[in-house]
């Protein structure tokens, strides 16, 4: 689904990362580990299109980034969905539109999606805050709302970076039941995190890989999580 | 060449969605607004000038074209024999349709706004005026020329040419003027729009970032400004037109003696026209936002 091939990103004249290879294949469950400004979502970036290797490969749905035109990374957009920290919503829109931003963007029809949208609303437990505009929303029901946001299209991968950063134990665990959920779907997973506590709560529920990027390398994470 | 429509028919399905994703408020909003209703304004006027100075060319070139005057200037025991004898001489010219001797009466009233309507015409030396009515060909005027000086030693050709032709000119210039100032306005609503559209790009970027994360292509994104200006443009010259038009119906009506100030207006179904400024508005915005629409985008990471 998404393959990166000796990939190596360059920022401001330094390297961030290099010589890196991943393949996120059908139904894999992914979490991606390292301190801070490590290039956790550097990587993520690279993974949906929005950033282009220095050198290297990113294949989306097996085609090359490189050669991919604007349209091209829009559609392979709507098979990923992207769960960002700082959720990034439309703010004049209420909850529910911004949940239903990439059917709208889609050419959907919003009247013969309603069904699926109020189940979904329902599933991040948002049911009672659809008509909420985003700044009257708590920290975990934003996440929430991103992830509905995320999964609406039924996209073959779900990225979340840092999808647990803001929000209290309780609230990071139901965030990672939802996603252990969709993984169990059969979507494709991968959360950047800092949070190995969550990582370690993660992996008796589900046969997860764990990857951590240190020395601007890409590391299998080893025993001790 | 194929023209593609698929933009303008995107744009009438009225993608509401679209629509939707664009936060309705911003001063990007007034500034269009304003600047569409002044253009329709000032679009009116213009259109009127070079409407009525078209219809000015087209009296002086037609109507004044086809006559001329001549002028006899005589001791009075001879005016009535050199006077006949130009008629006489008219008879035998080709290219004219007609020849009449002008009566008292009439010399009198070309007099009136002069010298009022009481001028003792007969007691003063008026020269005797021959109106000449050319057919379709018209007449060699430097031959009759040359045939009324030897003939009718007091006889002077005024073929109006003279005076006609700068008047003509002057006419054509001011509609050409006219035409000028309608396609400068519609430079300057395009100009302006893009610049609006730019501002409301620029403001946006946040929103452009979250749309092109879940999926939206560039066309989607464009469409939701395109429209949304383009429909700001047509309320805009739509209101400015109707007070253009407005103020247009409270000049003075076209009098004779007002000459061309008088005139500047629309007459009859040239009051038809102004209509077509708003939709040539719409047109414009539309083609101004999804240029500047289509290379914000792409500039942008």
């Amino acid at each position: 689904m998404i393959e990166l091939e000796n990939v190596a990103y360059s920022y401001g004249g330094g390297e961030l990362l290099s010589d890196l290879s991943l393949s996120l294949s059908p139904g894999s469950f992914h979490f991606l580990t390292g301190p801070s400004g490590a290039g956790k979502t550097t990587l993520l970036k690279l993974c949906y299109g929005a950033l282009v290797p220095t050198s290297g490969q990113v294949r989306l749905f097996g085609q090359d980034r490189r050669a991919m035109e604007r349209d091209d990374i829009a559609m392979a957009r709507r098979r990923i969905g992207v769960v960002h920290q700082d959720c990034k919503f439309l703010d004049h829109l209420s909850v529910s539109d911004n949940i239903a931003l990439p059917l709208m963007v889609s050419g959907r029809d919003l009247l013969n999606e309603a069904a699926n949208l109020k189940e979904l609303t329902g599933w991040v437990g948002l049911r009672e805050r659809a008509g909420a505009l985003p700044p009257e929303l708590s920290g975990g029901e934003r996440q929430r709302a991103a992830l509905a946001r995320a999964v609406i299209m039924s996209p073959d991968v779900v990225l979340a970076d840092e999808p647990t950063g803001n929000v209290d134990w309780e609230m990071s665990q139901r965030l990672l039941r939802l996603l252990i959920e969709l993984n169990h779907m059969g979507k494709t997973i991968m959360i950047a995190t800092h949070d190995l506590a969550l990582i370690r709560a993660a992996k008796s529920q589900v046969q997860a890989r764990v990857l951590r990027i240190a020395s601007r390398r890409l590391q299998l994470a080893g025993a001790d999580l | 060449m194929k023209l593609d429509l698929s933009p303008v028919t995107g744009f009438l399905l009225a993608d509401a969605q679209a629509d939707r994703v664009v936060p309705p408020t911003g001063f990007t909003a007034w500034l269009t607004l304003f600047s569409a209703a002044a253009m329709g304004f000032l679009a009116v006027f213009a259109l009127a000038l070079s409407l009525a100075t078209g219809r000015l060319a087209d009296r002086w070139g037609n109507e004044l074209a086809r006559s001329s005057t001549i002028r006899i200037s005589a001791p009075e025991g001879q005016m009535a024999a050199q006077t006949q004898a130009a008629l006489r001489l008219l008879e035998t010219t080709s290219g004219v349709a007609s020849a009449r001797a002008l009566s008292s009466e009439e010399e009198a009233a070309l007099l009136a706004p002069w010298f009022g309507p009481d001028l003792p015409i007969d007691q003063l030396p008026i020269p005797q005026l021959i109106e000449v009515v050319e057919d379709g060909a018209g007449f060699d005027a430097e031959g009759l020329r040359l045939r009324l000086a030897a003939e009718v030693p007091g006889a002077v050709l005024d073929d109006h040419t003279r005076w006609r032709r700068p008047l003509v000119r002057a006419a054509d210039r001011l509609r050409l003027l006219g035409w000028v100032s309608l396609v400068l306005i519609g430079a300057a609503v395009a100009a302006m729009i893009t610049l609006a559209a730019n501002a409301a790009l620029a403001a946006n970027s946040q929103l452009i970032s979250v749309l092109r994360l879940v999926g939206a292509r560039d066309t989607f994104i464009a469409r939701a400004f395109v429209r949304r200006f383009t429909l700001r443009a047509l309320g805009g010259a739509a209101l400015g037109v109707m007070l253009g038009c407005l103020a247009v119906l409270m000049l003075p009506g076209a009098e004779p003696e007002g000459g061309f100030l008088t005139g500047l207006g629309f007459q009859g179904w040239h009051w038809l026209w102004p209509l077509v400024i708003p939709p040539l508005a719409a047109v414009v915005a539309f083609f101004a936002t999804r240029t500047a629409a289509h290379k914000t985008l792409k500039d942008m990471p």
